[in-house]
């Protein structure tokens, strides 16, 4: 039995750990917060020296031609960092689509500079408040000329290429869109967590070019999604167990009635409930990073059993993390809130939680049928 | 990243399939979920006894143990291969589990060398069955809070008092007990521990009728037992250090609940109809049973981990503690649920009737007693937040007043 991230997967770990806790404590991600910026440009151009976006992309695209075990160590500290950086659009997005599904030619062309974080990417689906699907997408590609809008795109004003999930007369298809172009409009929006910056684009006729077959877009975002999933639950048990942590620190400083609020069994075993869930998610999250890494045949069982568990641990430390803190938590100096709005974001980020749960039993279902 | 065994372990691992081919039958699939055990009790405790003595020979009855008492001098990652292994076999097991999980491990920290002689091969060739006299009516989670009094008369002790949740009672030849032997200190100081014939004069057992209506426990009264000091584990007033040493010992005895899981659920939501149509197709149903999957195999990889640890020769990290927190109230829940989706006739507790020989009724019932077992839910989460989180004890009221000053309640 060997359930475990290697030595060399731990050491990055601590790397990467190491270059956050330096670059980007949380008064970076507040300064983040409370200004403008839509993203802190200088731990992106950190992350890119360390050379961690390129770890799961093959060496003849630039890449470290690791694997994605090297991205889920490295999502975990993100996640436990809050970081504000667009690597999830970038990287489990954009660079997984077109490692899996793009031409020679497309991975010859952009994975090099998303290895090297030279360019960001992000992932368009969305076009409203309502899940996308099959049959309600309006975004239309037609001869290599793109219209329609996506909202809300994650680091769309910061993105350099996207790849938008459109409809075209075969069906639905993803198209991988230059961002630079006039035709290709991002604008700002506002959202529950500031501190990643999310637009609305709207493209006017852009030139786009497919990737994969057209007609077999849905099938390819539900496998990008799947990848995604896995890559974004380490994020989120690395937030949950931040927040655990946060909370587990105001129990043992703060007194009341006398003694350590963490003294008390209301207290101290909703810490442990954190507990509890951080670890049933972080377990289904290693079994979906060794799932994801051999390509096994059940991702799709195993990235819906992680997300499912990792959104519900960050969720749960995230929100009673503020009530541990009481009226301080509710407080915009204090630092519960960055949990409480990331904890939401990465929860929605790929869609609900009843959405993964659905997914979840069909795909049990198919496999109690095979079996 | 994998599961696969190092090749010690695979060689282990097919040294025991063979041993196990050789003197056990696989279990049949189909009977996998036989509900209750028809064979009256004292047929399972000779095949039990049998089969116990098979494996003492072989070396499997204590893997970990030292080779000088029986055991096989192994590591625990082969410990656990044994049990991987044996769980293919239909082999029969429920009677030398906590004396030879809790009660002999007890007794080779404590004993003296020639009691150990004495008493831990005959219990690991299942001559002889040992159980734990902890728990009290008013001593549960607050065992240290017992009544059962200790006296000292010559080279005896005189013990009177009662016990409850005593497993096996009624067959076992030996017992451990912790008693009171000075009410005038703080609790935990006035205690001392013994072992005991369990024929002694004086001991009457009782079983207890639990909601089930089944007896898998029961109440043990003491009136003037004698006992020798050279049975008493530990210093006088020291008992509390050795029912440590038992209770550590617990959580690795009380195994997982085995019975319905998501899997019989998804079968049953796939077989009954709602009103709305097939229950499969329910999203309140495919929510619960997204959950409870969601549970199960995060439990199941906590172990993989803890097994990880094991096999690289680490001590298991502190994850391994959530287990009972979490499979306690989802056997409940979801067994309750399982009912809920048989309707009104899910009221129905009948073999011939429900569903797989009342497997949710049953289960809905033992779920119950199986979040008390051993460590109740609360008091597993006070170990997580006080020994894993490092959170400070609830304030104390009992631990510096004299036993006998203390409220006590009915």
């Amino acid at each position: 039995m060997n359930f475990d991230f290697s030595d060399d997967q731990k050491m990055l770990k601590d790397q990467v750990r190491r270059f956050l806790e330096d670059k980007c404590p949380i008064e970076r991600v507040r300064a983040v917060l409370e200004s403008d910026q839509t993203m802190a440009a200088d731990i992106w151009s950190g992350l890119a020296e360390l050379g961690v976006g390129g770890a799961a992309i093959p060496e003849e695209y630039g890449g470290l031609g690791l694997s994605t075990l090297e991205l889920c160590v490295v999502a975990e500290e993100l996640g436990r960092a809050v970081a504000p950086v667009p690597f999830s659009s970038s990287i489990y997005m954009a660079a997984e689509a077109l490692r899996l599904f793009g031409s020679e030619e497309q991975k010859q062309h952009w994975l090099p500079k998303l290895a090297a974080g030279e360019i960001i990417g992000t992932l368009a689906a969305a076009e409203g408040v309502q899940a996308p699907n099959p049959r309600n997408l309006e975004c239309r590609i037609e001869g290599g000329s793109l219209s329609g809008h996506k909202l809300p795109v994650a680091d769309g004003l910061d993105a350099d290429v996207a790849i938008v999930l459109c409809q075209s007369e075969k069906g639905p298809s993803l198209a991988l869109v230059d961002l630079s172009q006039d035709k290709a409009q991002a604008s700002a929006v506002q959202t529950i967590d500031p501190t990643r910056g999310h637009a609305r684009i709207d493209f006017n006729g852009a030139t786009a070019e497919l990737i994969g077959a057209a007609g077999e877009g849905w099938d390819m975002y539900t496998r990008i999604e799947a990848g995604a999933a896995v890559l974004m639950a380490f994020e989120q048990v690395g937030g949950a167990q931040a927040a655990m942590d946060m909370a587990r620190t105001y129990a043992l400083d703060r007194y009341a009635f006398g003694r350590q609020i963490g003294s008390y069994q209301a207290i101290k075993h909703k810490i442990a409930d954190m507990y509890v869930k951080l670890e049933l998610a972080r377990s289904n999250c290693y079994y979906g990073a060794m799932v994801l890494a051999n390509e096994g045949h059940d991702l799709e069982i195993a990235a819906a059993a992680s997300r499912i568990a990792a959104t519900e641990a960050y969720r749960f430390a995230a929100q009673e993390n503020i009530q541990v803190h009481g009226g301080i938590g509710f407080t915009w100096e204090a630092n519960p809130q960055f949990h409480y709005r990331r904890a939401k974001l990465l929860g929605l980020a790929l869609g609900s939680a009843s959405r993964w749960k659905d997914r979840l039993v069909s795909a049990l279902e198919r496999a109690n049928l095979a079996s | 990243m994998d599961f696969n065994d190092t090749k010690e372990e695979a060689s282990f691992r097919a040294e025991v399939r063979s041993w196990l081919e050789a003197n056990a039958q696989l279990k049949d699939p189909r009977k996998a979920r036989a509900g209750r055990s028809i064979r009256p009790e004292s047929e399972r405790l000779e095949r039990a006894r049998a089969w116990q003595a098979k494996k003492a020979e072989a070396g499997y009855a204590a893997i970990t143990w030292p080779k000088e008492y029986g055991g096989l001098g192994g590591s625990s990652i082969q410990s656990v291969i044994y049990s991987q292994e044996e769980a293919h076999f239909d082999v029969p097991g429920g009677f030398y589990e906590i004396g030879l999980g809790m009660c002999i491990p007890t007794m080779l920290a404590w004993a003296t060398e020639e009691q150990k002689q004495r008493f831990v091969k005959p219990a690991l060739y299942g001559e002889e069955i040992w159980c734990q006299l902890f728990s009290e009516p008013s001593a549960g989670s607050d065992v240290a809070g017992l009544r059962t009094k200790a006296e000292r008369d010559g080279d005896d002790w005189v013990i009177n008092g009662q016990k409850v949740w005593t497993s096996g009672a009624h067959y076992c030849d030996y017992g451990i007990i912790v008693t009171r032997s000075d009410p005038t200190v703080p609790k935990h100081k006035g205690l001392t521990f013994f072992f005991l014939d369990m024929k002694s004069p004086g001991i009457e057992i009782r079983p207890i009728k639990q909601i089930t209506g089944d007896a898998n426990f029961n109440e043990v009264f003491f009136t003037d037992v004698r006992v020798p000091d050279s049975q008493r584990l530990g210093a006088v007033g020291e008992g509390w250090k050795v029912a440590l040493t038992t209770l550590m010992n617990e959580r690795l005895a009380i195994g997982q609940g085995t019975g319905v899981d998501y899997n019989e659920l998804l079968q049953l939501a796939r077989d009954t109809e709602l009103e709305s149509g097939p229950a499969i197709k329910d999203s309140n149903v495919r929510e619960h049973l997204a959950d409870w999957y969601v549970q199960t195999q995060g439990l199941k990889y906590t172990k993989f981990r803890t097994l990880t640890a094991l096999s690289k020769g680490q001590q298991p990290g502190p994850e391994s503690s959530i287990g009972k927190i979490v499979s306690g109230p989802k056997m409940q829940d979801l067994a309750g649920f399982g009912m809920e989706l048989q309707g009104q006739g899910g009221i129905l507790h009948d073999g011939e009737l429900s569903p797989l020989n009342a497997a949710f009724q049953n289960q809905w019932f033992g779920g119950a007693g199986y979040r008390i077992a051993g460590g109740t839910d609360e008091i597993l989460r006070n170990i997580v937040s006080e020994q894993v989180l490092g959170l400070p004890q609830d304030v104390r009221v009992d631990k510096t007043v004299p036993y006998n000053e203390l409220p006590k309640g009915k």
